[in-house]
């Protein structure tokens, strides 16, 4: 745990946080009504569909791929003694169950975590209402599935 | 249509990606903003590097919002952000509306163990099976949702 209370850790998440962030308004999936109008997949015959949230998640989902692929070849990251890698891989209930809730909440919103953490720079109306129903209802989750890489591996056995 | 703008949405990709790609060379951490969010009351002894990174999300978009003015909503120049208000013709108060949405999210992403970064994002390109699951099951939820309330 040592490792994660020194300097160049510490500020590896607060260059990774700012990063993201900007990635978040230059990107606009800060918007919340822009992230719904990628949703409405009822608008591609008309032309009124906004394609944004793929043209986002793909060059995302590139660059971190090549960082797994370097990861791999590594004992272990700069800053830490060991890579947190998910080591649960059972398709369970809770999984998909989560995954239902959270579209639901998402269609209903078009905000998801990250936006909604980055939307207190602008403080639209509401987003307190939306911040503490986000951090009850997760809080909520974690009195009925543990969580923790610990706990869901001696669930898993 | 007038509001697809393709190079910052690609710009906005490879950041986001920058940002994950460093989190997990660095430090071994997912960066998946529900689980950093998550977790970060007491007893859990990673509160302060979450909050470092969670403060520092917020900055993120704020200093890219003065630096690159006028790309949509937010900061000096772009149009107010707001949140998406009920479907019409509904009568449930936007508030209340919000709230639901927030609760259903923050408990979903916590039992389901990730959202769209998390998965979306860092377990896609982790090839997780897991992450594929979610990600088909909450984009397809979404998607029937935004239909099913007309929300848009």
């Amino acid at each position: 745990m040592a490792a994660q209370i020194r300097l160049p850790y510490l500020a590896t998440a607060a260059l990774s946080g700012l990063l993201f962030g900007a990635g978040l308004y230059v990107s606009q999936m800060v918007d919340p009504l822009k992230v719904l109008r990628f949703l409405d997949f009822g608008a591609i015959p008309t032309g009124g569909w906004d394609p944004s949230l793929a043209f986002v998640i793909v060059p995302a989902i590139v660059v971190m791929f090549i960082a797994v692929r370097i990861g791999r070849r590594r004992q272990a990251p700069l800053f830490d003694t060991r890579f947190n890698e998910p080591e649960f891989h059972h398709i369970d209930a809770p999984l998909v169950g989560g995954a239902v809730l959270f579209g639901i909440g998402w269609g209903m919103s078009g905000i998801c975590p990250g936006p909604a953490i980055s939307l207190i720079a602008f403080w639209p109306p509401d987003l307190l209402v939306f911040l503490v129903a986000l951090f009850v209802g997760s809080y909520a989750g974690a009195l009925i599935i543990p969580s923790g890489r610990d706990k869901r591996l001696a669930l898993a056995r | 249509m007038d509001s697809f703008a393709p190079i910052p949405a690609l710009a906005g990709g490879v950041l986001i990606g920058l940002a994950s790609a460093l989190l997990w060379l660095g430090n071994g951490r997912i960066a998946g903003i529900s689980g950093i969010f998550g977790q970060l009351l007491p007893p859990a002894r990673t509160v302060i590097w979450r909050l470092v990174f969670l403060v520092a999300l917020v900055l993120g978009t704020f200093a890219a919002s003065w630096l690159l003015p006028g790309l949509g909503v937010g900061g000096p120049g772009g149009q107010p952000a707001q949140l998406a208000a009920p479907p019409p013709g509904w009568k449930i108060p936007a508030p209340l509306w919000i709230a639901v949405s927030g609760l259903l999210i923050g408990f979903g992403t916590k039992i389901g163990n990730g959202c769209t970064s998390g998965h979306g994002v860092c377990g896609i390109a982790r090839l997780s099976k897991r992450s594929f699951v979610a990600v088909g099951v909450f984009f397809s939820v979404a998607i029937l949702t935004v239909a099913i309330t007309g929300i848009v």
